[in-house]
């Protein structure tokens, strides 16, 4: 099955890793993938939280522009992003709800010459390797086992609420399954989908930072050595501030948080730079050669 | 049509219809101009009178009716009041007291179907007056029939043996019924026979459960059936016939004295397998007795873990300990039929299982543990002889308690389960008593309506027992602080101060609510009742009929109508009892004349009606011209499904008469 | 939507409603009951069982100027006479292959699968036919087909499925 993809600001932003990482890992994989031409914003934060039916329009473009795109009954859209795979879910309730709330919208699409007519599924691309591509294949492409590497899996708090599409709400266990497939030994802990402080660390560092700070410190002492991200203000939140937390909490941290596909992407024999992981703050590499 | 059916005509004379339009107060009133119904009600067809009246199902309101057939020779009645269901039979018998035949009657019933649904009045009376004029049309082809009488089994069967169904039993065993008394565990006893101590007296379960199961293993009129199920269910209120599956249990239960030397000689030196009547916290051998006074006082073998059945072979040493030979490894499941006249039900209850509610983690986190779990380590016959010891067998300092788990929630159940606000008390009192661990606990409200309860709340204030408001969001192994290191944390918001908390215990409890069993739906089935969309059992009215059901002759008792505490249920119990015995006692039950025949004039042999009933009650006569069908009255049920199906209009159903349905139907379109 | 409500159309249907008495009757007091507010455009006749629903009884309703009608029996399996709901649905099958041709619309006419605890499923039934019945209008039953009109419809259907080299 060919996937559309659908980056988001982030992925060719703060995230590039991430991208860089899930173009390498899929194309190793053998997943067809074509971007999504002409793609907007998804909508998240600033639209959602000042005109929700601006930001369910801006949404839903992406979602006809991904119809246009490909002609097929069912298309799969791989959002990797979890802030964009929630409102493109969010947008995509909203326009198919029932009562008829999506007319306005629809109204929208039709003026910008567009038409939405509800083939697209969103998909994370956790679920996309899980489900579709499926773990036993993922451990047959392994090539530098992650043997003895133990790995906490952090899923936020976006891909599995409201909609638990393809995981357990309470205690998602997909990314889980991917390390353990990979060979490293995934880490039993139940902040999996606990707060990462989110868009707070921006403006309340001392707040957003010691949620992320509790993450850290309990993957930490659980025994973690490193631990792994689905999304990227998760990730940027966890990576980029283990410095100030350092300064403001009494005991240090010092873990290395990488996107689930970077560490992939290592298991299958892929290079640092094809994977981004030179960007990274907290070097991954140690963290593995230790074992 | 049968010659008995009327054509408009009574005793040759004119039908002459009397109406009454009640107002129920303003429960009619309210909504319908009753006035303005009557007055409709005395321009249709050989309608003499037609008057409205406050509460028609009153004496004056009977005598009413009464007086008019007297003085103005009404031949025909109809009340336009509330459903037939309700009170069909008081207006019919105040027919049959003026000397009415009471089939002379109809009901419309704009109550229930018109001033409670509606919300415009205009439409409200349109309706009253379609639903009066359709029982004034059909009221004038109704024709005098008679009540048949049929013979009540004196025997009762009640279903289920706990507390409730021992109750029933006891009653009415007590007053010379024979009861069978049928049990799916293998013994009797119930959830009680699992408790403690019960709330608010603290009185000890045993002591006051034990005496009654014994009576109910002693009563010359009662027979126990333990481990066994009630498979099908026929017939009709005052003859029903049970069928009851009785489960193999390998061993002879007249044999067995319960001396437990099978037990103590098992080629399982050590108790091995969960012991389900200690939750699993304990082991059982392949052959056991549930527990010391398990009634009837009998062991059972389980074929999943006994040797003789899994491996085919064994030393069988249990067998040769048995100075009774009790022991047989052939037994076999057997089916055993009895006949009564009436049905308890009292088939209880579960607990709600709480791995349902991940984010508490039971089974993820050793020392969390459900509500009857703790019953048993608090119980002095339980698995740790009654202390409170967690799974590590260390004392826990802290418990923390958790109410409202499986309750009062929508993702789960939105209904209050009752009890579980006072057996938390009960068992926060309980533990705090046995270990003087700080006990919290963590509730949304506090219910406790009934008697000495909210004083033993009270008590429990007193005692220095925590009490935080505030549904419990996650019980984590994640700690914060030093203090929380080891320790099971509590994350909750204190509604009542306005913060989230964290509270470190070293043992949770998890107060789980009271669901219907997982076959509520197909016993309800067997039984021919209905239940409620979370599997409680149907009382027919919730406040006049609360122990009857849909199917006459079928009575509830205890958890199974819906949570109840064991007062409740022991007075529902006795409830139902009396029921039960006001029906065999009778010694007769009448039957709806509503059964249908065939005019043999019109039947044309075509046999289409014979593969209708259900009942096998249609059988041709050969010796007829022509084979005729005809209906053994005995047999039918008054379905009409025969009446619908044959194609010569020669059925026809008392009470049901094509004729007064089409009047019914005429009469309800053709004025409003 | 039709809670009760008027609608400025004008038009308000009227339904007949055949209703067993052992759950869908008993379902109906119950909405009464929990004073669950519904359109008053159903006027129930009570039956013992919907096996005793004569389809005379339903094309008597349409004909009486009746604009739709309802069947109300116990869920599958639930029949208080054990079968006689199926016997109900067969019938009900049959006569709307007839009312169709009739040009009686298929909205007009509803077999519900009701039980005595579903108060809420009589009060949403009733509302959604309501509804459905009202945008049809009222109904108005066509000339009385002849024979000949019969076999012309036949005829037409055989040719659609392209059968009709065999059958003439």
């Amino acid at each position: 099955m060919r996937y559309l993809y659908y980056p988001g600001c982030s992925l060719k932003g703060t995230g590039r890793a991430y991208e860089e990482s899930i173009l390498a890992v899929f194309k190793k994989l053998e997943i067809p993938m074509d971007e999504i031409e002409d793609w907007n914003c998804c909508g998240a934060t600033a639209y959602m939280a000042v005109d929700e039916q601006k930001a369910y329009a801006v949404a839903s473009r992406n979602l006809a522009l991904a119809e246009r795109q490909m002609d097929s009954e069912e298309i799969h859209v791989i959002a990797p992003c979890a802030a964009c795979y929630l409102v493109l879910l969010k947008a995509q309730h909203y326009l198919e709800s029932k009562d008829g709330q999506g007319k306005e919208i629809r109204h929208a699409l039709k003026v910008g010459g567009l038409k939405y007519q509800g083939k697209v599924k969103i998909r994370h691309p956790l679920d996309v390797l899980v489900n579709d591509y499926g773990v036993d294949k993922i451990k047959e492409k392994v090539e530098r086992p992650l043997e003895g590497v133990r790995v906490a899996s952090y899923y936020g708090c976006q891909i599995v609420r409201p909609y638990a599409e393809f995981d357990n709400q309470y205690n998602p266990i997909s990314m889980d399954r991917v390390m353990t497939a990979l060979g490293a030994e995934a880490v039993e802990w139940p902040l999996k989908t606990r707060c990462c402080g989110g868009t707070l660390t921006g403006v309340v560092p001392e707040v957003g930072q010691r949620l992320s700070y509790i993450l850290l410190r309990e993957a930490k002492s659980r025994g973690a050595d490193a631990i792994v991200t689905a999304c990227p203000l998760c990730q940027f939140n966890l990576e980029c501030y283990q410095d100030e937390m350092n300064k403001r909490f009494m005991h240090p941290v010092d873990i290395p948080p990488v996107y689930f596909t970077q560490m992939m992407g290592v298991a299958l024999g892929l290079g640092e730079r094809e994977l981004g992981l030179q960007r990274q703050f907290v070097p991954l590499e140690p963290a593995l050669a230790a074992k | 049509m049968s010659g008995q059916n009327g054509n408009g005509k009574t005793n040759g004379s004119a039908p002459r219809v009397g109406v009454y339009v009640c107002h129920c107060g303003i429960n009619i009133a309210g909504k319908v101009d009753c006035e303005s119904v009557a007055e409709f009600a005395r321009n249709l067809p050989d309608v003499v009178v037609a008057r409205d009246y406050k509460f028609m199902c009153s004496d004056p309101g009977q005598e009413l009716i009464q007086d008019d057939i007297r003085e103005h020779k009404l031949n025909r009645v109809v009340v336009a009041s509330c459903s037939p269901l309700m009170h069909e039979n008081t207006f019919r018998k105040a027919c049959a007291d003026a000397g009415l035949n009471p089939f002379y009657f109809q009901m419309a019933n704009i109550r229930e179907h018109v001033s409670w649904v509606t919300k415009e009045k205009d439409e409200a009376d349109k309706k009253a007056k379609a639903l009066v004029a359709a029982a004034v049309h059909r009221v004038r082809f109704h024709s005098a029939l008679e009540k048949k009488r049929v013979d009540v089994h004196p025997d009762v069967v009640v279903v289920g043996g706990g507390i409730s169904g021992i109750h029933a039993a006891l009653t009415m065993a007590n007053a010379g019924k024979h009861v069978y008394l049928i049990e799916r565990e293998p013994t009797i006893g119930g959830h009680m026979a699992k408790f403690d101590k019960t709330f608010p007296t603290l009185d000890c379960s045993a002591c006051i459960l034990t005496p009654k199961m014994s009576d109910v293993k002693n009563h010359p009129n009662i027979t126990l059936w333990s481990y066994s199920e009630v498979v099908n269910v026929d017939g009709f209120a005052g003859n029903f016939k049970v069928q009851v599956k009785r489960k193999p249990r390998y061993v002879i239960e007249e044999n067995c004295i319960g001396c437990l030397q099978c037990v103590e000689e098992c080629v399982f030196k050590n108790a091995r397998f969960d012991d389900e009547f200690n939750e699993n916290l304990g082991k059982r051998k392949p052959i056991y007795m549930p527990f010391p006074q398990a009634t009837p006082p009998v062991v059972l073998i389980d074929p999943t873990q006994c040797l003789r059945f899994t491996k085919g072979k064994c030393a069988s040493k249990c067998a040769e300990a048995c100075e009774k030979n009790a022991i047989d490894f052939d037994q076999k499941e057997k089916i055993e039929e009895v006949e009564c006249g009436a049905i308890i039900l009292s088939t209880g209850f579960k607990t709600f299982d709480a791995e349902r509610i991940p984010q508490y983690g039971y089974k993820k986190y050793a020392n969390v543990y459900t509500s009857l779990e703790l019953e048993r380590l608090v119980n002095a016959a339980g698995p740790t002889s009654g202390e409170i010891k967690l799974r590590n067998g260390s004392t826990p300092q802290s418990v923390g308690i958790v109410h409202c788990v499986g309750s009062r929630d929508q993702k789960t159940n939105a209904y209050c389960s009752r009890v579980c606000c006072m057996y938390s008390l009960k068992l926060a009192h309980l533990v705090k008593e046995r270990t003087g661990a700080e006990v919290y606990n963590f509730y949304i409200d506090m219910r406790t309506p009934g008697k000495g309860y909210e004083e033993f709340y009270d008590r429990l204030l007193e005692e220095g027992n925590h009490f935080i408001r505030g549904r419990v969001a996650e019980v984590t192994d994640w700690a914060m602080s030093p203090e929380e290191q080891g320790k099971l944390v509590i994350r909750v918001e204190d509604t009542l101060i306005g913060v989230p908390r964290r509270i470190p215990v070293d043992m949770v409890v998890l107060s789980v609510g009271l669901e219907a069993h997982d076959d509520a739906d197909d016993v309800r089935r067997m039984f021919g009742i209905s239940c409620s969309k979370q599997g409680w059992f149907t009382e027919r009215h919730p406040k006049l009929a609360p122990v009857s059901t849909a199917t006459d002759g079928v009575f509830l008792a205890g958890a199974c109508q819906g949570p109840k505490d064991i007062p409740d249920c022991v007075a529902q119990a006795g409830a139902a009892a009396a029921e039960a015995l006001a029906l065999v006692d009778k010694g007769f039950v009448e039957l709806e004349p509503n059964t249908a025949s065939i005019n043999a004039d019109l039947c044309c042999g075509c046999r289409t009606c014979v593969s209708m009933c259900p009942y096998s009650a249609i059988k041709v006569d050969e010796t007829q011209d022509g084979e005729k069908s005809i209906i053994n009255e005995a047999l039918c049920k008054g379905c009409g499904t025969c009446v619908a199906a044959c194609p010569s209009g020669a059925i026809s159903q008392n009470l049901f008469t094509d004729e007064q349905i089409f009047e019914e139907i005429e009469g309800v379109l053709s004025y409003v | 939507m039709s809670n009760g409500e008027k609608t400025p159309t004008g038009f308000e249907p009227r339904i007949v409603a055949f209703f067993c008495n052992w759950c869908t009757y008993t379902a109906s007091d119950l909405t009464g009951i929990s004073r669950l507010i519904y359109a008053p455009n159903v006027r129930v006749i009570r039956v013992m069982c919907s096996g005793r629903i004569d389809p005379q009884f339903i094309l008597a309703a349409l004909r009486e100027g009746a604009d739709g009608v309802l069947i109300g029996g116990c869920h599958p399996g639930d029949c208080h006479y054990q079968e006689g709901n199926y016997k109900a649905l067969r019938r009900f099958k049959l006569l709307k292959r007839f009312l169709n041709r009739m040009g009686v619309e298929d909205e007009r006419i509803r077999l519900e699968w009701i039980a005595a605890s579903e108060g809420d499923k009589v009060q949403k039934v009733v509302n959604e036919m309501t509804e459905q019945v009202r945008k049809l209008g009222p109904l108005h039953l066509a000339p009385i087909a002849t024979p000949e009109a019969f076999e012309h419809e036949d005829k037409q259907e055989l040719v659609a499925a392209g059968a009709e080299g065999e059958s003439s």
